[in-house]
């Protein structure tokens, strides 16, 4: 189970939902273990892994729950295969314990979450971006985490290799938080041939056994080189704040510092590397349009119905939406009369957007409880309210 | 050991012998080694360790039969016995 | 990634660590299992008379007999004072959350194949909140070895009532005594599908050494219950202030009954503690039965 074999992957263009376009882009990135639990909208990622996987020499298990799933990934990223599951609101919900697991033992995976409506069971088919918060607060305790937000199949394709690139650099569980509208989108999805995808392999230690610590960052880096089970360096890895050798040290709060910072700036201090956005239309822009995932593809045709008013209208799509994109958001916000910010949820991101903007221009929630996309007017009224024009009502 | 009759080839008969370590500051002085020799090797000693709990000592040196029940066990990794080559060593119980 | 480093490391360097931390062979000396065992971590956290130290040599030994690459096993274990074990082994180990050890050794497991994954954790651990794994990992005849020590309640966290205190049991959370039907763990994982299984006392070392070892070599789910005194959480509560005591108990109500029918092996505070090897049966583990169904599948 190498990820450096391409037997059975894919390549060529192909008219392809955003589901499958993420078990695809998963199994391109070298991902060879998905252990999940049938959830709407993402059910459709599993099922072809159970069929995909096999072919490719992967291994492809239905868990008995979301905690058994997230628990299965990490299992078996610390054989060393690089693992995914993908999953919805109940699901999600139910990973956070061990999605919290995972970033304590600094374990490179990747969770899908094919946001619907909520809380609760809420709607099952109808699109939701309400996991936004609970994507970088939801488990307990201090950390940071990286979260991706596709807006196509195609970026979904994109995305998951990425995620599988970042969790790999940054020793950490990535995020890709999809929605039902995209999940479920049929569109061409282009995936090049193998030799011209990036793939970030897992660092192994070259220091010899005994000498090797699993958890000491060496300066200048900020993780360990990975060994796993099996390979010979008898590594002991817990939940429990550790030390260098990776046994608990919780008499004090002498581990805990340094672990616990590092944790967060390991991915707060490389935002540069991380962080991708998307600009449109946003260089002479008055206003401007901050949205991700499916709400940011919607707020084109309003910013285009704004742009035949006369309205210079532009947008940053968060593509990365954690770690935040503060400083480019301050910037913007210091360039514009104000911020409209378009999202499937009682407003979750705006709140960061107006931190990032510190009070330098109004910023606008154009909110949505989910089961729907935007009316076009709605945010349209917003951008003109934005611009400063009247809107009538 | 006593025979109900004594074994012709008494003489061959190669009964283990065994050498007692204790690394008494593993000891946590749980008794169980001493309740369960099945040859009351070992007994309760008066020493203290760091932590304060009583190692037990050896009494009956000569009488271990190296069945190593004491060092499976104890609970603290802190007995074991070590094999010894050779004599036959029978006793009366 | 151009970075600026700033103090995330504790300012010891390898050497002050083991200092810190232990290797202080002039005063441990050296015990025979002290290659199997994290020695810089002893003596471990367990309170005197507590069982989980005997069931660890148990298994340490079994496991040393069974000849197995120890470079290709790996202990996964809970939370929970029987969670702590894999901490204590000088093997790969995994210390993962309440309840999840199972679906973690699963992933380990099916992750790489030549693997040899134990799990080894508490009753509250994998019978209460992690039932679910338990059952499921059985049903599958995943290809792991259970170890359960079964002290009757939550040692860690004070001596709570959980799904194996048996009725009228006194914990800290049942103070007039337990009026909840118990899990049988042996049974669960006979009816679960388990093809292992067997129970013994730490009392009874040298078969639960046989046993741990037996489940080791067996291809699939296999199972041993360990009964175990916990004096502090659940002993003193039942006139067994000390681990000695209970283990009195145990030499007085103990049964051995190879064979027996795991649903006539119930415990109760008092009566016959049936132990024994209960379940031994081949059926085709998850791999093999994936294996095979892939092979009719696929290869056409
Ligand atoms: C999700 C979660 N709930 C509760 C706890 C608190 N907790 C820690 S150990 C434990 C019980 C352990 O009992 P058992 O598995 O029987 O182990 P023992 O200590 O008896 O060996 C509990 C409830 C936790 N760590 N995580
Ligand atoms: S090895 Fe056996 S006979 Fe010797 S001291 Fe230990 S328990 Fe007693
Ligand atoms: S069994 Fe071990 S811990 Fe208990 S008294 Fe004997 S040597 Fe000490
Ligand atoms: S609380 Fe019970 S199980 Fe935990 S170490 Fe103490 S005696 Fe053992
Ligand atoms: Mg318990």
């Amino acid at each position: 189970m190498s990820d450096k074999t391409h037997a059975g992957v894919l390549s060529g263009e192909f008219f392809m939902q955003g589901d499958i376009a993420c078990a695809e882009g998963a199994i391109c990135a070298g991902c060879r273990f998905f252990g999940g639990y049938p959830i709407t909208p993402a059910t459709e990622v599993a099922q072809w892994m159970s069929e995909r996987l096999p072919v490719v020499g992967g291994m492809y298990i239905q868990m008995e729950d979301e905690l058994a799933s997230m628990n299965a990934v990490l299992g078996a990223s610390w054989a060393g295969i690089k693992a995914m599951t993908a999953t919805s609101g109940p699901g999600f919900s139910l990973m956070m314990e061990n999605l919290g697991l995972g970033i304590m033992m600094e374990t490179p995976c990747v969770l899908v979450n094919v946001q619907r409506g909520g809380p609760s069971t809420g709607l099952p088919t109808l699109v939701g971006q309400g996991d936004m918060m609970q994507a970088r607060w939801g488990s307990h305790g201090d950390y940071a985490i990286i979260a991706l937000a596709p807006s196509s199949p195609q970026e979904i394709f994109d995305l998951t290799i990425d995620a599988f690139n970042l969790a790999e650099r940054y020793r950490t569980p990535v995020l890709v938080m999809t929605d039902a509208e995209v999940g479920h989108m049929t569109e061409k999805v282009v995936i090049p041939p193998p030799d011209e995808i990036e793939i970030v392999p897992r660092r192994k230690p070259t220091a010899p056994p005994g000498e090797y610590m699993p958890y000491y960052v060496a300066p200048g880096e900020w993780v360990a080189p990975m060994a796993v089970a099996g390979d010979g360096y008898r590594i002991h890895a817990t939940g429990l704040t550790h030390n260098e050798k990776g046994y608990p040290a919780t008499a004090d709060d002498s581990s805990q510092w340094p672990l616990i910072q590092r944790l967060i700036d390991k991915i707060e201090k490389n935002r540069d590397d991380i962080i991708v956005l998307e600009e449109n239309g946003l260089d002479d822009a008055e206003v401007a349009v901050i949205s991700y995932g499916i709400a940011a593809r919607t707020a084109i045709w309003p910013m285009q119905m704004a742009r035949a008013e006369g309205i210079r209208v532009g947008l940053l799509r968060l593509v990365t939406v954690w770690p935040f994109p503060d400083a480019a958001i301050y910037d913007l916000a210091g360039r514009v009369n104000g911020i409209v910010v378009p999202e499937i949820n009682m407003g979750q991101i705006v709140r960061e957007v107006q931190r990032a903007a510190a009070g330098r221009t109004q910023v606008i929630s154009v909110p949505h409880p989910g089961g729907g996309i935007h009316d076009p007017y709605k945010v349209l009224d917003a951008i003109r309210r934005a611009a400063g024009r009247k809107v009538e009502v | 050991m006593k025979y109900w009759r004594e074994p012709l080839d008494l003489k061959d008969i190669r009964v283990p012998h065994g050498v007692i370590h204790i690394l008494k500051e593993r000891c946590k002085g749980c008794g169980w080694c001493i309740e369960y020799c099945p040859r009351d090797v070992l007994a309760p000693s008066d020493e203290i360790n760091t932590k304060g709990y009583h190692p037990p000592h050896v009494v009956q040196a000569d009488a271990c039969v190296s069945c190593g029940l004491c060092e499976l066990l104890c609970p603290e990794f802190a007995i074991y016995v070590e094999e010894t080559e050779g004599e036959v060593v029978l006793y009366e119980r | 990634m151009g970075i600026e480093m700033q103090g995330y490391r504790l300012d010891k360097t390898m050497e002050q660590h083991e200092e810190a931390e232990g290797w202080v062979d002039e005063i441990h000396g050296t015990h025979p299992m002290d290659d199997l065992l994290r020695t810089d971590r002893l003596p471990h956290i367990w309170c005197p008379g507590c069982g989980l130290g005997t069931a660890l040599t148990c298994f340490l030994s079994a496991l040393r007999k069974s000849k197995f690459d120890l470079d290709k096993v790996v202990v996964v274990s809970g939370i929970g004072c029987t969670g702590r074990v894999a901490g204590y082994v000088r093997l790969d180990s995994f210390h993962t959350t309440h309840g999840r050890a199972i679906p973690f050794a699963t992933g380990l497991k099916l992750g790489n194949p030549a693997l040899k994954v134990v799990v080894f954790s508490g009753d509250g651990d994998l019978v209460t909140i992690g039932g679910n794994h338990f059952i499921h990992a059985a049903r599958r005849n995943m290809d792991i070895t259970v170890i359960c020590v079964n002290n009757f309640n939550y040692g860690m966290t004070g001596g709570q009532a959980g799904a194996t205190t048996p009725v009228g049991g006194v914990t800290s959370t049942s103070p007039y005594g337990n009026y909840e039907y118990p899990f049988n763990v042996s049974a669960l994982a006979a009816a679960s599908g388990a093809v292992y299984v067997a129970r013994w006392t730490v009392l009874h070392a040298r078969r639960l050494e046989r046993s741990i070892h037996e489940a080791l070599l067996k291809p699939g789910f296999s199972l041993v219950e360990i009964i175990s005194p916990c004096p502090t959480g659940f002993g003193r509560r039942h006139k067994q202030r000390e681990g000695l005591d209970t283990l009195h108990y145990y030499h007085e109500h103990g049964v051995i009954k190879h064979g027996a029918d795991p649903r006539e092996t119930d415990i109760g505070l008092s009566g016959a503690l049936v132990e024994g090897k209960f379940v031994d049966l081949d059926k085709p583990t998850f791999l093999e039965q994936r294996s095979r169904r892939l092979a009719q599948a696929l290869e056409k």
